[in-house]
């Protein structure tokens, strides 16, 4: 498979593909390393703004931030739809790195997602780049393919179809 | 998921180009077995294996029209996989423009930590 990017210009992040089973997101704050790295395990801070599109809230964070810990994060809407995540956290450097693992449960669980985020200094902020690890090649493959190729495609006809 | 198929057949479904081709195509309209086979230089038999696995994932539906059995895709399963990729895509942007937010108000609290 060909390296893909997409970069956000507006929100500044990129996400692209790296080797056969790995997806890498950076994205730069204007706050040191030290306050995102509290904003990823801090329970309070997390259900702040870890809630995806409008409308989700995170009713349930349950966040053991130190190695072997376990978390689960709950997330609802006003129309009663629900989905969570669990995962186990496999090493923590504060405020330089984070390695989990997560799976989305929809209910069906997607596979493993091995995660490592980092959080370095650039210029008065911050830098972070998440390198997801997938199972293999296919399972990664699959995950772009529906979004970048087929998924994108697919909005873009319902998009003409709405015009 | 309402549509009643696993998410991990449907991503094993999308695994090979060839029915990645074939879904992109269809996102364009409705196609017969031989308009799907032309491209790729494929054996009608061929082209209906692949088509078998996209429609056990839920991703492609059939109808009848006489001799032919056009598909298209089915709506229900390309919705499951959208959100689900739109889980990774719309909430990372989202979230980290909530995170620049609460960022704004904390890092003051952490510098007078560190002083």
């Amino acid at each position: 498979m060909t390296t893909m990017t997409m970069t956000m210009t507006k929100t500044k992040m990129t996400l692209k593909t790296e080797g056969d089973t790995h997806i890498v997101v950076t994205r730069h704050f204007a706050a040191p390393p030290e306050a995102v790295y509290r904003a990823h395990t801090d329970p309070k801070i997390i259900q702040q703004w870890l809630l995806g599109p409008e409308g989700w809230t995170m009713p349930v964070c349950i966040n053991e931030a130190w190695p072997g810990g376990k978390f689960r994060y709950e997330w609802a809407n006003a129309k009663g739809a629900g989905f969570y995540i669990t995962g186990e956290y496999v090493e923590l450097q504060p405020p330089s790195k984070i390695v989990h693992i997560e799976r989305m449960h929809l209910p069906d669980p997607t596979p493993d997602n091995h995660v490592e985020t980092r959080f370095d200094p650039d210029g008065t902020g911050t830098l972070m780049t998440m390198r997801m690890t997938l199972p293999d090649a296919k399972t990664r493959a699959a995950m772009l393919a529906t979004g970048m190729e087929h998924g994108m495609e697919a909005s873009y006809v319902r998009l003409e179809k709405m015009i | 998921m309402s549509s009643g198929f696993s998410l991990n057949t449907s991503f094993a479904a999308l695994a090979d180009p060839t029915r990645r081709a074939i879904l992109s195509r269809l996102a364009r309209g409705e196609a017969t077995v031989m308009e799907l086979a032309k491209p790729f230089e494929m054996t009608q038999p061929a082209i209906s294996q692949h088509l078998k696995v996209l429609e056990e994932a839920g991703l492609i539906v059939q109808r009848v029209d006489g001799a032919k059995r056009p598909r298209r895709l089915a709506t229900a399963g390309i919705d499951a996989m959208d959100q689900w990729l739109a889980m990774l895509r719309k909430a990372l942007e989202k979230n980290y423009d909530r995170l620049d937010e609460v960022l704004a108000t904390m890092e003051p609290s952490i510098r007078r930590k560190k002083q």
